[in-house]
């Protein structure tokens, strides 16, 4: 029973039976809505927390690799007639190509050296995407075609729930392998110290490229979903305010936790919706509890609250 | 010269210091604490919405814009005060995170407050160009760049001859050791988040009869401000100067001589082109990781 509460296959099951149980509560289509986008933003989130937590490189420009995966759907489905299933791999391919050759300068610099970098990257992006019209439809967006594979449309909320379960269950079991490899423990080593970590013959860029493109590839492969789920696509998803919304989402959550980062993605995608009662307050309300949580939950949400409970527990048997 | 360049460098250079008024900013609270503030664009915003909106309720020209200026360092001081020092210690993302937050926050403070239009205050002294080798040159550039020059040997006289001014000085270089000598870090942590919301209102007010003022307007101003101080070394007050001239004039040319739809991308562009080849910044020089 003990092996259940591992963090990577207690987690994984719990994380299975949230995704197979919501479906009994969730009332009605917008909530489904809520769960899908929820699914999306935290498949990112896991790519980008092995980044951020586990290697300790820090990307302000994330958001413009999900959109490249996104316009990459867009624009060979849509105006070239390729199977969505070959336009997200080729989109897929594309952003880990560029993701790699960019990630070999990038990643040399350190800190907030970084952080300017990667924010560069995203906005030079968010730019072009923008200014390309004719490719993209600038800034008015363009529309995209719907999911069609093996002769079946995935349409209707049900079966894009489905899908984008599936695709977060894949992902997080994937990226706690990743972590529970040698792969992983170089990183995590990465993060320590750098020198020290070389000093053991790791190859340091090797593991912060490797776990970069990673990344990106994740982000690229969420565009491309969210962009047949939605229909329907703009500039905006390349944003700054994107960017900084997944690091938020992973910080939230809590940095070197791959559960916080869907539970951080999920806080995060909820809290907008919930707070559109409060119109004109909503955007006060929302850095008001940015800054709140980020100051009295420095590690985030669930390495706090698992810290509590574990202390209660303890206590509970002494 | 040409008037055509001649024009595009004096837009360049009047835009640039502005930019490099913001990342002073930036480089100002890097040394102090360590921390970049997202917030340094809002700092332009609320200066120049709450200016603009006392002059549209009537208040005289003059007072205006000091109570907007005013109001930007109170805001500064009380992001350090509530957002900052409680944090302390938390780690460079998590600070980066908070300052974000607040910008967020304040960007929804303006809107409340000042509604979401766009808002246009009257130059300082007339709108008559200046005709200078068959370039115009607006009264208001002239403005932006005496009082750039007054602030930079402002700045220069407070770091090098003042007592609070040495403090910072010393808590940048070694925080640990200038609470040894009896220096109040916590105080020269106020006084950096004062001196850069400072920074920032003159320059929001200074900026906005050229470029109209609106909740955003900071976001943009921002980050080119950050580019500024990243460019010329983070924490090198006279490195952002340069950087900020850099970034404005090279936008100005791109935008007059290739594209202006790609203006906005060009202080990226260099700042990549910068980091790859110089990984500290123009003047940065070689750090040595510590271990």
């Amino acid at each position: 029973m003990a092996s259940l509460w591992q963090p990577r296959t207690g987690g994984l099951l719990a994380l299975a039976g949230v995704v197979a149980g919501l479906p009994l509560i969730l009332p009605n289509a917008f909530y489904y809505d809520v769960a899908i986008l929820v699914g999306i933003n935290a498949t990112v989130c896991v790519g980008l927390n092995l980044l951020i937590g586990y290697a300790g490189q820090i990307s302000l420009g994330h958001a413009g690799f999900f959109a490249l995966g996104a316009y990459a759907s867009a624009v060979l489905t849509g105006d070239h007639g390729w199977p969505p299933l070959a336009a997200l791999a080729a989109g897929a391919a594309g952003v880990g190509m560029l993701s790699f050759v960019l990630a070999q300068p990038i990643l040399k610099l350190k800190g907030h050296y970084l952080a300017m970098g990667t924010l560069g990257l995203g906005i030079i992006i968010s730019i072009v995407l923008n200014q390309e019209a004719g490719l993209t439809g600038g800034p008015d967006g363009m529309p995209v075609p719907s999911l069609r594979a093996l002769g079946h449309t995935v349409a209707g909320e049900h079966a894009w729930y489905a899908l984008v379960g599936l695709v977060l269950i894949v992902s997080v079991w994937l990226t706690l392998n990743l972590i529970d490899s040698p792969v992983g423990r170089a990183l995590q080593a990465v993060h320590g110290s750098e020198s020290a970590a070389a000093l053991t013959g790791v190859d340091v860029i090797r593991y912060k490229v490797l776990v970069f493109v990673v990344s990106a590839v994740l982000a690229s492969l969420a565009g491309s979903l969210f962009a047949h789920y939605a229909g329907f696509i703009t500039p905006a998803e390349a944003s700054f305010a994107r960017s900084i919304e997944l690091v938020t989402m992973v910080v939230l959550g809590g940095m070197a936790s791959t559960f916080g980062a869907v539970v951080g993605a999920a806080v995060l995608t909820i809290l907008p919706q919930a707070l559109t009662a409060f119109q004109d307050f909503k955007m006060l309300v929302f850095g008001a509890v940015l800054m709140g949580t980020m100051i009295f939950l420095r590690k985030g949400l669930v390495p706090t609250l698992a810290g509590l409970i574990r202390n209660r527990m303890r206590s509970g048997r002494a | 010269m040409s008037a055509d360049f001649l024009q595009f460098l004096f837009s360049g250079i009047t835009q640039g210091a502005c930019y490099a008024l913001v990342g002073l900013g930036f480089s100002i609270i890097y040394n102090a604490s360590q921390v970049i503030n997202f917030a340094q664009g809002e700092f332009v915003m609320i200066a120049g919405m709450a200016a603009v909106g006392l002059i549209d309720a009537g208040a005289p020209f003059v007072l205006a814009l000091a109570a907007g200026v005013a109001l930007t360092v109170v805001v500064g001081v009380a992001l350090e005060k509530f957002a900052i020092e409680p944090a302390r210690n938390a780690s460079v993302v998590t600070l980066i995170i908070i300052t974000i937050g607040a910008s967020i926050f304040l960007r929804g403070a303006a809107e409340l407050l000042g509604g979401r239009g766009f808002r246009s205050m009257p130059a300082f002294s007339g709108n008559e160009p200046i005709v200078i080798g068959g370039a115009a040159l607006l009264p208001q550039s002239l403005w932006v760049l005496g009082v750039t020059v007054v602030i930079i040997f402002a700045l220069g006289r407070f770091f090098n001859a003042t007592m609070h001014g040495k403090a910072m000085l010393a808590t940048a270089y070694n925080p640990v050791m200038a609470q040894l000598m009896g220096i109040n870090t916590r105080l020269v942590l106020s006084l950096s988040f004062a001196l850069a919301a400072l920074l920032g209102g003159i320059a929001g007010v200074l900026i906005a009869p050229l470029s109209l003022t609106y909740s955003t307007v900071g976001v943009m101003l921002g980050l080119k401000g950050f580019c500024a101080a990243i460019l010329g070394g983070l924490g090198k007050p006279m490195g952002a100067i340069a950087g900020g001239l850099l970034v404005g004039v090279s936008e100005a040319m791109t935008a007059g001589y290739l594209s202006s739809a790609y203006k906005d991308a060009v202080a990226f562009v260099i700042i990549l082109v910068v980091l790859v080849v110089l990984p500290g910044g123009l003047f940065g020089g070689r750090s040595v990781e510590r271990v």
